[in-house]
Order: structure tokens, then C-alpha cells, then sequence
């Protein structure tokens, strides 16, 4: 654990004894008849990098397209046990749902922006939150794509289409459109499988950057990935979410044999 | 192959029937059957429109001057009058001395005028036989008046027809087209499965209700609602026959459209719903967008249908042939022309030819539309 983690960790856990980001406590989700996620108990703390791996089919997307509840677009979902953001269940009455997703970002496998302008790819966010300030919005805009790391590549051409970029460029974009709105959580599901390995050099570069700022939850299949960018790493089997760990005890000595099995590559 | 090659040349060979009957329109005389102008040797006028010759009947011309001729007035001899000119002696029982006569009245007056069956003309006549113009296509498409069965002479301006259907359907898809794209977005993104298996097949059957009885409907249920509405002396108007087809296009638009809708990418609307917009920001911001090509289809392909659709806007549009000025007039459609006409019109008739070219102009007009879905539909595969 680094310095900086280790320091907040000790002054907070003075004032507070709950002060993680992120929790989950025993959570089931049945797709149907389907048994998606079998009792999943995790914390995540503040701005830290948490990859959760494991073979296809095993559940880590769903547990992370829980946290902005992007499973309730899927018919026929029940989802059991509490998801707590900041201490507070984004499952209960009160939270508003489009609310919740405004304060947790999220970027997708394949890059998928609008086909509409770079510029207002990046607006989409902060318009449809009712922000109409022009000068408010290009301000915002311009900070996003700089922490996206593409404000360079494309200062120059902000009104030509989204679509004319290359992929990975279109991934960033995708990354500086869920910044533009200022979210405090980023959940990354598989942002660098479909780029090439510079594409993937400069987001992975990105996402070590951005902890200072979020909380990135991120699903990887690439093992070397998940070592170099992340803090924890949660193991998922078949539902379960079978340990989680320092990113480095994981991928050194980790407690359980399906880890140990999956991480040097003899199943998944 | 077989079977598409068979269909090839049925098309092409309807296409080449329509345009060969319709074309020849512009070869036949306006005037009807064996009729023929007479005039005074002297006039100097040797040729003359149909509208010209409806003008002289109307005496909206009553000078030669206004035709290029000399400065008489122009009499008109009608078969009506001609007892005020003989007497049935003169005539002869068999009306044998009426060529002779026929003759000498015409030389006895400069601006005198008859339209008469060229059996009636004397061999060696001193009066000038003229012709009258054949129809041209420009005032066949220009012309504001369509009385084709007009004596003596046809009145063949399809303008009216032709505004009248472009009306009537233009209207029906400024109806169809809100109700449809609502229906559509509550079918592709709002209903559940559900409701889906429920109002799908309700549309698809709005689709197989005969036409006729879509006019039947209109005749028994809007026309009166219109009249009673607007007071109007009679309600089968434009606005009937616009609802009606409206009515007619909406399953085409639905369906349409809500295919295009349902081509949305997932992955579009789940970044937008990511990015905290709620469902109905992402259907208008995104969804909508993104199929607007597929619903500029959906209308026009609405539009087609509305254009060749010919019973239930026959019975409700009440088939005035002028050029329509507001919703609450009457109009008539090309396909009710053809339809409530044809039936009448003697064969290779200019009325029946008429009918034929009318014909092509509706072909034209559908084919314009279909080639205009080609190129929006191409735009859109190619354009995103």
C-alpha cells in the first residue's frame, strides 16, 4: 500500500470506523433463474484502483455495473443484500437512479461515442444535467479531455465527429465524457480490450493519474494489467467472489488455490 | 431467376403500356369526335387552343384580336340557335340543305364561328376549316382545368389533381407522422414485452383493413364529425380524406420507424444513461438522432402509401377538380380520378388517354419516392 493510502487510511479510521468508499455487503443477483453473484462482500476505499478479475462468464461485470445500477436496464434482474456508496444504499427508495449515475462514471469495453461532435460528446453529460452556460461548458470540456489526455490530439478539430478518431482515441474520449460531469466513482469495464497495446499503454497511463481524483473500479482480463494498475485485485469464480486482496499479496501468494490457479494461467 | 426475370418484364411491361396509352394523349385532337372549327374565309386566325375555344363558348373572348386575328367580334354559332337562323323548310326533313347553309352563314358575318361534325361540310365550302392544338404536355400539367368531357372541346389541366394529391397526402402525413414516431418510441423503448405481444399485431392488422372500408369509416363517422365541427354545407373534404389517409399510413410509419429505432446501439443508450441522462432525454438527445434517417423513410414511405391510395379517399374527399386553398374544400386525388373516371370514358378516347397519362404522373411522383427512401436509407449507412 503506498504512502498516501496508508496516511488517509490512519487519519480517517480515527474519526470514523466505516470510511470506505465503496461496499458491498452480502450481495445476490439472480438474472432469472440464473445466480449471478453469490453473496459478494467487498470494501473499496477512497481513490484507489480496485481490478477485478476473472474467467468470462464469472461475475465481475455485473458486480460492477451494480454501482450504477446499469443492471436494472435487464428484465427480469432481482438483486438481494445492500450497495453502499459513501455509506449510503444507491439500492433504496430515495436515491434517484439518474442521480446516482451522475456521480459514478462509467466507461465501456468498446469505445461508444455519439455520433455527434468531439465538443459535444463531451457537453452530452453536463447538458443533459441542465447545463447551459456556454462558456461554463467549453471550460469543462477542455479540463476533461486535458485529464483524459486528449485534449492535444484534438483541440483542433472539436467540432468534427466523434467517429472519425481512431479507437483508442475514442476510448479516452469516452473517459473524458464520464469526467465532464465530475463524478466521484469511474467503474472501467474492460476500457483497453479492444485497443492496441500503445492505446492500452496510454489509458492504463490515464487510470494511474485519475486515482488522485476517483474511486476507479475497473474489469480486466489481462492479468499484467491488473498488476500494474491496481491497488486490490478481487478474484471472481463462478459468483463468487473467491479473495481479495493488496493487488501484490494477489498476484504473489495468494491465499486461495482457484487464485493461485487462475493468475498463472491454468484455467480461464 | 426465372421467376425474377418474369417479374422484370411485367414490370417494365406495364411501365411501357402506361407510358405508350398516357403519352399519346399529346397526338389526339381536343376536340370531340369528328368535329370540326369553322370561320369566315377572311378571318385570319388558322390555328386555336382547347382553352381558347372554352373561352369563346364562355365568351370570356369575344374579339378576334385577343387571337391574333382582325378586329371583329367573334359570333358564335351554337346548333341550339339554329332556328333563329332557318326555318325547318330551308333545312330540308332530312337536313340535307344544312352543309349549303351552314356555308353561306359563316361568309355572311367576318367574326362568326362554328364547331360542327365535318359530315356538315359542304365539298367545295368557301368558309376556312381550321384545326384546333393538340393538348401539350406543359398545358396539360399547368392547366387549371380538368372538365374532360367538355363540348366541344376537352379541358385537360391536371394541376389541380396533382396539388390535390400532394395535398391530401402531404397533410395526412403531418397527422400520421407525430401519432407514429410517439407510437413507435413507445413500442422500441418504453412497453415491456408484454404490452409489445399485444399492440404489435393490433398495427400490423391496422395494415390489413381493406381500403374500402377505411372510406366507409371516414364516410360514416368523420365527414359528418367534420361538417358538424366546422359547419360546413358539406364535410367531405380534404381534411376527411387527410385523416383518413393518415389513419391508412400510420402502420407503415410505425413499423418503420420503430425498426430504425430499434437499431439503436445498446451501447449508445447505456452511455447515456451512464452519464445520469434518464430515459426520456436519452430517446430524444440519442435514440432519435441516431434513427433519423430511418424515420425521414418511415414518412415518406407514408407518403407514397397515401398518394396511390385511391377508394377511401374517393369516397370522403369529395372530388372537386380546383385547386384546393384550404383543409376544409373539396379535392380530388389522381388515383380517385382515374378510378371514378375510367369507367366512363369512351376506349382510346382522349379521356381515356388522359386517364393513362395521369397515370404516369402518379408513377412518376411514387417513383421519386421510392428512389428519394434509396438515397436516404444509402445516406445512412454510409453517412454514420
Amino acid at each position: 500500500m503506498r504512502f498516501v493510502d496508508t496516511l488517509a487510511k490512519s487519519t480517517k479510521q480515527i474519526k470514523h470506523q466505516n470510511m470506505f468508499k465503496i461496499e458491498s455487503k452480502d450481495v445476490h443477483l439472480h438474472y432469472g433463474a440464473f445466480h449471478a453473484l453469490k453473496g459478494i462482500n467487498m470494501s473499496i476505499e477512497k481513490n484507489t484502483v480496485t481490478a477485478l478479475i476473472g474467467p468470462s462468464g464469472c461475475g465481475k461485470s455485473t458486480f460492477l455495473r451494480l454501482f450504477n445500477r446499469m443492471n436494472d436496464l435487464i428484465d427480469d434482474v432481482r438483486i438481494e443484500g445492500k450497495c453502499l456508496i459513501d455509506g449510503k444504499d444507491i439500492y433504496s427508495k430515495e436515491v434517484k437512479i439518474d442521480d446516482l449515475r451522475k456521480r459514478v462514471g462509467m466507461v465501456f469495453q468498446k469505445p461508444n461515442p455519439f455520433p455527434k461532435t468531439i465538443f459535444e460528446n463531451v457537453a452530452y453529460g453536463l447538458r443533459v444535467n441542465g447545463i447551459s452556460h456556454k462558456s461554463f461548458i467549453e471550460e469543462r470540456v477542455e479540463r476533461s479531455l486535458k485529464q483524459a489526455a486528449l485534449w492535444d490530439e484534438v483541440k483542433d478539430k472539436l467540432k468534427k465527429s466523434a467517429m472519425a478518431l481512431s479507437g483508442g482515441q475514442q476510448q479516452r474520449l469516452c473517459i473524458a465524457r464520464a469526467l465532464a460531469i465530475e463524478p466521484s466513482v469511474l467503474l472501467m469495464d474492460e476500457p483497453a480490450s479492444a485497443l492496441d497495446p500503445i492505446s492500452t499503454a496510454k489509458i492504463e497511463e490515464l487510470i494511474y493519474e485519475l486515482k488522485n481524483d476517483f474511486t476507479i473500479i475497473i474489469v480486466t482480463h489481462n492479468m499484467q494489467q491488473a498488476g500494474r494498475i491496481s491497488d486490490t485485485t478481487a478474484f471472481f469464480y463462478l459468483g463468487e467472489l473467491v479473495e481479495v486482496d493488496s493487488t501484490k499479496k494477489i498476484f504473489t501468494n495468494p491465499n486461495d488455490t482457484r487464485t493461485q490457479n487462475y493468475i498463472t494461467g491454468r484455467f480461464g | 431467376m426465372l421467376s425474377s426475370i418474369v417479374t422484370t418484364l411485367t414490370v417494365l411491361l406495364i411501365i411501357v403500356f402506361l407510358f405508350s396509352e398516357g403519352l399519346s394523349v399529346f397526338k389526339e385532337s381536343p376536340l370531340e369526335g369528328d368535329n370540326i372549327i369553322v370561320l369566315n374565309h377572311h378571318n385570319t386566325v388558322s390555328h386555336i387552343t382547347s382553352s381558347d375555344i372554352k373561352d369563346i363558348f364562355d365568351q370570356n373572348i369575344t374579339n378576334w384580336k385577343s387571337l391574333g386575328g382582325s378586329n371583329d367580334s367573334i359570333i358564335l354559332f351554337t346548333f341550339n340557335d339554329i332556328g333563329n337562323y332557318f326555318s325547318e323548310e330551308e333545312l330540308g326533313p332530312e337536313f340535307e340543305f344544312l352543309p349549303a347553309k351552314m356555308d353561306s352563314l359563316l361568309e355572311s358575318e367576318n367574326g362568326m364561328i362554328a364547331v360542327f361534325s365535318s359530315k356538315y361540310l359542304i365539298k367545295n365550302h368557301k368558309s376556312k376549316v381550321i384545326q384546333a392544338d393538340n393538348i401539350t404536355p406543359y398545358s396539360f400539367l399547368t392547366g387549371k382545368e380538368w372538365f374532360p368531357t367538355a363540348n366541344p372541346a376537352v379541358q385537360l389541366g391536371v394541376l389541380p389533381l396533382i396539388l390535390g394529391t400532394l395535398y391530401v397526402s402531404f397533410v395526412a402525413i403531418i397527422f400520421a407522422l407525430p401519432v407514429g414516431l410517439a407510437t413507435a418510441i413507445y413500442m422500441a423503448e418504453v412497453a415491456d414485452e408484454k404490452t409489445r405481444r399485444v399492440f404489435k399485431p393490433v398495427i400490423e392488422l391496422l395494415a390489413g383493413i381493406p381500403s374500402v372500408v377505411y372510406g366507409f369509416f371516414g364516410l360514416i363517422v368523420i365527414v359528418p364529425l367534420i361538417q358538424s365541427t366546422f359547419h360546413l354545407p358539406v364535410g367531405e373534404t380534404g381534411l376527411a380524406g387527410s385523416i383518413i389517409l393518415g389513419i391508412m399510413a400510420l402502420p407503415t410509419i410505425i413499423t418503420v420507424s420503430e425498426d430504425a429505432l430499434r437499431n439503436t446501439p445498446r451501447s449508445m443508450k447505456e452511455a447515456s444513461l451512464a452519464l445520469g441522462a434518464t430515459r426520456w432525454q436519452t430517446i430524444v438527445r440519442i435514440v432519435i438522432p441516431y434513427s433519423y434517417s430511418g424515420i425521414s423513410a418511415a414518412a415518406i414511405l407514408g407518403i407514397g402509401r397515401a398518394i396511390g391510395e385511391t377508394m377511401a379517399v374517393l369516397m370522403v374527399t369529395g372530388n372537386a377538380a380546383v385547386i384546393p386553398h384550404t383543409l376544409l374544400e373539396p379535392v380530388r386525388t389522381i388515383p380517385a380520378t382515374i378510378a371514378a373516371e375510367l369507367g366512363e370514358a369512351p376506349a382510346n378516347g382522349i379521356h381515356y388517354k388522359a386517364l393513362f397519362a395521369l397515370g404516369c404522373i402518379l408513377f412518376l411522383i411514387t417513383l421519386t419516392i421510392n428512389l428519394w427512401v434509396e438515397f436516404s436509407s444509402k445516406k445512412r449507412r454510409f453517412g454514420k
